[in-house]
């Protein structure tokens, strides 16, 4: 906020100067993470919120002022501790705070203000409650009197927001906003992560109560169960152990739990050998340079994984939730197979897929217990039959489902994509985050990671434009890391304007644009169900990428044939500032293999000569 | 692998459920609960909520819901995953509890109608508690079948308006929910 400013906010938001008192702080009330306070503090709603960070280790928060949220950036204004990144739109703070969370394990902070702040927030909120990514939004509200009058700059964010949010509040009273605050974390973190939103009217912030630590607060309600039934557990191994055709079906829920899980699961593998795949979340959990590794399950996943899913005799579902990405036609999935499903939010079992044993949980926790027992009872695979197994997914490998021809004078996106990992592979600070549609899904395919937390896409949303801004809240949390975006042009456009955040806080993101002119996955669809009518899904008058990097600021690089894409990849990562490299792809490629709507794991199509004939039914499904 | 016919078909009867959820009495819960069945398309066919205990901010809301058992199992765990909900208890299955319903019914009438009203209303112990020349107010307790009964033996009898409460329901035995 600009100090001085000329018209104060103030005055035309109703507030007389005495409301601003309360707020006045000298240098030594500098505020401090304090250890634990036994008795409570007296401070202002706008000074607590910053304590309440500060006791909950916020180290970053990103966000946008507004009318409603001043007296908070004024607090903000004296604090040492917390960096403030001012983004462009209130939905770039959010996927920046989800990127920010994702590689990281923390909760993403976001501070925006009322109206049009909170409502710009809604697509980031609904992007983690559906990827279950921890975020804290706070937002600011209209005064408590002006609440329900269509005040300026008023909406009903609890009102709004309540279903795309885990929980949300209203804090009428300041005496409850350290409360609420401590809660919204908590909530936010604990159990199957999600988005709160805390929205704080403007004279609650002004007004001085009680702040509590978070170590005095504890939810009346809220008890998420992560400690599994072992019983549970026991039935599982018993099962897995009499398996002759096993697979690991992982997701997020892996990756959520913490890097301990992901450490686990390498652990229960190594114990087994039993074959892996993954759904899109949870990618990085296993090593993709793995031999159990069978690649990406689901509606572009690989040949053998999407078959070994169809034909197991058990699946060990751990921390997905049978998404129609990955089930296909329910009605067809995985008949011939027992089902194990491991999730820490209870309602998920047996939501889509009816299984045999539920287990609910923590991921981490549940596979040290299945690992433990594992040893403790002695088990001991069914060799011969895990031997044949194997044989036969070596047959479903030779496929090689994600093979592609090639061109010496167009460049081709998965080619692309291969150079860019070959190119990067040597460094183990490489985060990927990505837009949504084909270059989302090619990168899925093809980018092989071996660790958590270094994936970051929008998933069960799908939301073009969130790796733009989700590469700046990945980079604000590792600052010499190389962040990369994989994304469209089209993607791309949605959130172009935190190019400018990434300059202003010197984030040197490099946006590789798979430029095809289309929407690609749009176009693809168009191409295979609609009789290759093309409808509004090519962009006429896309901008000078290049052009449009230096206007920023930042470093523009383009290369349309396949012989400078090595050099150019290689200049875009020694550049030390955001850079945008358009890539100029082949526009009429298409991403295969592909599980086409209404299919089942065994009818996949795998190049454009499969044809593919689509039900009515599957036309219908997204 | 099982033949297909081994495989068990989905039951797809539909069935009505009253579901009891015991919730923090703060702003915008109902709201949740509410939001969560138009939300996932879930029905709603009556709905109770009052606070019960004041002390404790708890409110108790009752639903009576309809589905197939997948859905009313679905409806179950998606109340219990809100995070204001103590408790979730589903008195269809749990074959425990007892459930009533109150209405206030008028009947306008003269005559013969009038007093074969007051008979009816007499049979099932509803009460008049409010009483003019040309008409009755009855006040019926008791489960939603015996209300609908009696509405329906109204109706012929000059039937003007109905007020229903929806059910509120509760355990039998010594037990709490």
């Amino acid at each position: 906020m600009q100090k001085g400013a000329e018209t104060p906010l103030y005055l035309w938001c109703g507030y007389e100067q005495t409301d601003f008192e309360g707020l006045t702080m000298d240098k030594d009330d500098t505020l401090t993470a304090g250890a634990a306070q036994a008795a409570a503090e007296t401070m202002t709603g706008a000074q607590m919120v910053i304590r309440a960070l500060k006791d909950q280790g916020v180290t970053h928060i990103f966000g946008y002022p507004g009318g409603a949220v001043l007296p908070i950036y004024d607090a903000l204004f004296k604090v040492e501790g917390i960096t403030h990144v001012l983004v462009r739109h209130e939905q770039g703070a959010t996927h920046a705070a989800e990127g920010y969370a994702r590689s990281t394990g923390k909760p993403g902070v976001v501070l925006v203000t009322s109206g049009p702040g909170a409502t710009n927030a809604v697509t980031g909120l609904t992007d983690a409650l559906m990827d279950s990514i921890p975020l804290v939004v706070l937002t600011g509200q209209v005064p408590t009197h002006l609440i329900g009058t269509d005040a300026f700059q008023e909406c009903d964010t609890v009102g709004i927001t309540r279903p795309c949010t885990k929980n949300n509040w209203l804090v009428k009273d300041v005496n409850d906003l350290s409360r609420v605050l401590h809660e919204a974390f908590e909530i936010a973190t604990t159990g199957r992560p999600g988005p709160v939103v805390v929205d704080i009217p403007k004279d609650v912030q002004f007004q001085s109560g009680a702040y509590h630590g978070p170590h005095a607060i504890h939810h009346r309600t809220w008890r998420p169960k992560t400690d599994p039934d072992l019983g549970t557990i026991v039935k599982a191994v018993e099962m897995m152990a009499a398996a002759k055709r096993p697979l690991f079906y992982t997701g997020g829920g892996i990756i959520n739990s913490g890097p301990e899980a992901s450490r686990l699961l390498r652990e229960l593998v190594d114990l087994t050998g039993f074959p892996i795949t993954s759904t899109l979340m949870g990618l990085g959990a296993f090593p993709a340079s793995r031999p159990e590794w069978l690649g990406l399950v689901g509606m572009h996943g690989t040949w053998e994984a999407n078959h070994a899913m169809h034909d197991c005799d058990l699946m060990i579902n751990l921390g997905a939730r049978f998404d129609d990405r990955v089930t296909g036609k329910v009605s067809a999935f995985s008949p011939g197979s027992k089902k194990i499903h491991l999730d820490i939010d209870p309602s998920q079992i047996n939501k889509i897929v009816r299984v045999d044993l539920g287990i609910v949980g923590d991921a981490a926790k549940a596979l040290r217990e299945m690992i433990r027992f594992w040893k403790t009872q002695k088990h001991q695979v069914q060799a011969a039959a895990l031997k044949d197994w194997w044989k036969q997914i070596d047959k479903w490998r030779e496929k090689k489902s994600l093979s592609y021809r090639n061109s010496d004078t167009i460049i081709k996106p998965q080619y692309a994509i291969d150079r860019l990992y070959e190119l990067t592979k040597h460094r183990d600070d490489v985060y990927v985050t990505t837009e949504v549609g084909q270059h989302q899904m090619w990168a899925a395919q093809r980018f092989q990671f071996q660790q958590p937390n270094h994936w970051m896409t929008s998933g069960g949303l799908g939301t073009m434009g969130y790796g733009l801004p989700a590469a700046v809240g990945v980079q604000m949390a590792h600052p010499g890391a190389l962040v990369i975006d994989i994304a469209g042009e089209a993607s791309v456009q949605m959130t172009m304007q935190e190019m400018s955040t990434a300059m202003q806080y010197e984030l040197p993101i490099k946006i590789f644009i798979l430029n095809n002119e289309y929407m690609g996955m749009v176009r693809q669809w168009q191409e295979i169900l609609h009789g290759k009518r093309y409808s509004h899904s090519y962009s006429e008058a896309l901008p000078d990428f290049v052009k449009m990097a230096e206007a920023f600021g930042c470093v523009g690089l383009r290369a349309t044939k396949p012989s400078e894409l090595d050099d150019k990849i290689k200049e875009m990562i020694s550049v030390k500032k955001p850079v945008l490299f358009d890539v100029r792809v082949d526009p009429a490629e298409n991403c295969y293999p592909m599980i086409p709507s209404g299919g089942a794991h065994n009818e996949m199509l795998l190049s454009p000569d499969d044809g593919g004939e689509i039900s009515d039914a599957g036309k219908m499904l997204v | 692998m099982p033949k297909q016919d081994a495989i068990p078909k989905p039951d797809n009867t539909v069935e009505r459920h009253t579901l009891t959820v015991l919730v923090d009495n703060e702003a915008g819960v109902l709201a949740r609960v509410v939001g969560l069945f138009s939300g996932r398309g879930y029905n709603i066919e009556s709905l109770t909520v009052a606070e019960v205990d004041p002390m404790a901010r708890t409110s108790r809301i009752t639903i009576v819901t309809s589905g197939t058992l997948h859905v009313i199992e679905q409806i179950e765990q998606q109340l219990k995953r809100l995070v204001p909900t103590h408790k979730v208890t589903n008195w269809t299955s749990a074959k425990a509890g007892i459930e009533r319903e109150m209405a206030l019914i008028k009947v306008a009438g003269t005559g013969e109608k009038r007093v074969e009203a007051l008979r009816m209303a007499d049979a099932f112990r509803a009460r008049p508690v409010d009483t003019t020349h040309s008409s009755f107010v009855f006040e019926i307790t008791g489960s939603p079948a015996k209300i609908d009964s009696f509405v329906d033996l109204m109706r012929p009898l000059g039937l003007v308006d109905v007020s229903r409460t929806g059910v509120a329901a509760i355990s039998r035995g010594p037990e709490a929910m």
